[in-house]
């Protein structure tokens, strides 16, 4: 137990054996095929903060962990499918579609993996919704998304599905650091009126009950997760809103800044983790 | 009809005859129960699929009635024999009346 | 802030409290279903499995799976939901096995049943208790 003091978190977490769920030895192979790295050393910049990372999948029941390791028990897939489709579909006054450009979405293999990440032409750190949205704008004179939407969430588990089982790998120096750093502060920042921040759940506390929930190290290897709760794809923006909202505070909206912030930090502490995406999460 | 139902079906390409396979389908759906109220307060009406059969060269291998009580995006596991080479047809039924259809052969041998 | 031990302890029982509110509302509409089923046939109390997960990691979603040799149907009944009926499983002649999965919704901590209709004619009942929680912030 990492137990500090007693603080309102305290007051939020039950004894962990209350429920005998979550398998944290278990290994996570997909179609019998792609292994994927759920525990790991942690990176560099994670010295003192964490022995090793461990993916959200670790902290799941059985259950719910076999419903990610067949892409025909995993509903994330279903629109995955879906946004097969739209990758060939033209759209916008341009009479373009994603295959226009990049043909096969299989060239879209390692993106995942290294987004976010700084855009030297635009000057600033762009996330793989914002990159999809560039090109909808852009390239083919299409409305852009809503940025944690369905039609989003979907396009980026496509791509995503192409860099399955490669190594999180976000760029945290160069141009990027100052972002970074500003993801890095948030992270450690107390908000709302329970006074907690990620670090307070995610790092001093992962492994033990919140309520029902078993902490996890809040790692966003798996973004977009299918969540059993909603029965939809959720993007990590639309989660950072829910945990910061959770802690009864005014929240950011998911695509600002400081949430581009956030998900470089977040994607930085899991590099070395598998991208699963779409993953299986409650 | 409800916006976007995809069905998706894992059935192998091929087997032996007379050999069990396993089949999964997942399809699209949310199911929605009758039981929830929007922010006015008022009754969403149910929609939901409330029929799923499978059929190998129009024989029988499940016929599932399915109620408001089964998850959105509803998934099924089940086994089929598979006498001879052929088509599985899998059918979803909609409470408004739409029906979704797939079919997937298979070779034996 | 503070709190006590107790305070603490407290607080986790309300969360329990909440999960334990509504149940057996429905036990007649079950009993009805199931004479529906059997036509108030005897039921045996071997001869249908029902697999499910001790506790559902969200209500919304729980995956089970139902089995019963030479059965020619499996009806589930989840008998805390407000409308009991989960499904039924018919089994035609190319059924490889008499046995089935999905995943169902749970209103509350409940019994869920199981009933087989056997091809001799005879019928066969089991039932598990899920239970179903409150989430932290995952639920």
């Amino acid at each position: 137990m990492k137990f500090k003091a007693m603080t309102a978190v305290a007051a939020l977490l039950v004894a962990a054996p209350m429920l005998g769920m979550a398998d944290e030895e278990a290994e996570l192979v997909v179609n019998g095929e792609i292994e994927m790295v759920t525990k790991t050393d942690a990176p560099a910049h994670l010295e003192g903060a964490l022995p090793e990372i461990m993916s959200g999948w670790r902290f799941r029941s059985d259950e719910t962990q076999q419903t990610q390791m067949d892409d025909f028990d995993n509903p994330g897939m279903i629109f995955v499918d879906q946004a097969q489709a739209v990758w060939d579909t033209a759209e916008g006054s341009e009479g373009k579609s994603c295959a226009s450009c990049h043909n096969d979405v299989e060239a879209m293999e390692g993106v995942r993996a290294v987004y976010p990440k700084w855009n030297e032409e635009a000057g600033e750190v762009r996330t793989l919704a914002m990159q999809i949205n560039d090109c909808r704008e852009t390239q083919m004179g299409a409305e852009p998304w809503k940025y944690d939407g369905s039609d989003m969430t979907a396009m980026e588990a496509l791509i995503s599905v192409q860099s399955r089982g490669m190594p999180v790998n976000v760029a945290i120096d160069g141009p990027a650091q100052s972002v970074w750093e500003q993801g890095k502060e948030m992270y450690y920042t107390r908000y709302g009126q329970l006074e907690l921040s990620c670090a307070n759940c995610h790092e001093d506390n992962y492994g033990n009950m919140i309520r029902a929930d078993h902490l996890s190290q809040g790692q966003i290897n798996g973004f977009p997760v299918y969540r059993l709760k909603n029965t939809k794809l959720n993007s990590s923006h639309a989660r950072f809103k829910g945990c910061i909202r959770d802690t009864r505070a005014e929240t950011f909206s998911p695509g600002s800044p400081e949430f581009v912030a956030l998900e470089l930090y977040v994607a930085s502490r899991g590099n070395g983790l598998s991208v699963e995406a779409p993953s299986v999460r409650n | 009809m409800a916006e976007g139902v995809t069905p998706r079906v894992k059935v192998p390409k091929k087997a032996e005859a007379g050999e069990v396979i396993t089949i999964k389908t997942l399809i699209s759906h949310p199911m929605e129960s009758g039981q929830r109220k929007d922010g006015d307060g008022n009754v969403i009406p149910r929609s939901i699929i409330n029929r799923f059969t499978a059929e190998f060269n129009g024989e029988s291998v499940i016929d599932v009635k399915m109620e408001p009580a089964m998850s959105t995006n509803p998934y099924f596991e089940f086994d089929a024999t598979v006498p001879e080479a052929g088509d599985f047809k899998f059918t979803w039924y909609d409470d408004d009346g739409s029906v979704y259809e797939e079919v997937k052969s298979i070779t034996v041998g | 802030m503070n709190f006590s031990r107790r305070e603490t302890f407290g607080l986790g029982l309300g969360a329990v409290a909440l999960t334990m509110l509504p149940v057996g509302a429905s036990a007649a509409t079950v009993d009805e279903l199931i004479a529906e089923f059997t036509g108030g046939a005897d039921m045996a109390d071997t001869g249908v499995t029902l697999t499910a997960p001790e506790i559902a990691e969200n209500g919304n979603t729980v995956p089970i799976s139902v089995e019963a040799p030479g059965a020619s149907a499996i009806m589930v009944l989840a008998t805390g939901n407000p409308t009991p009926p989960v499904g039924t499983f018919n089994f035609g002649p190319l059924a490889g096995s008499r046995s089935a999965s999905t995943r169902i919704r749970l209103a509350t901590t409940q019994d869920v049943v199981a009933i087989a209709k056997l091809e001799d004619g005879t019928f066969a009942r089991t039932s598990a208790e899920i239970k179903v929680t409150i989430g932290g912030c995952g639920g």
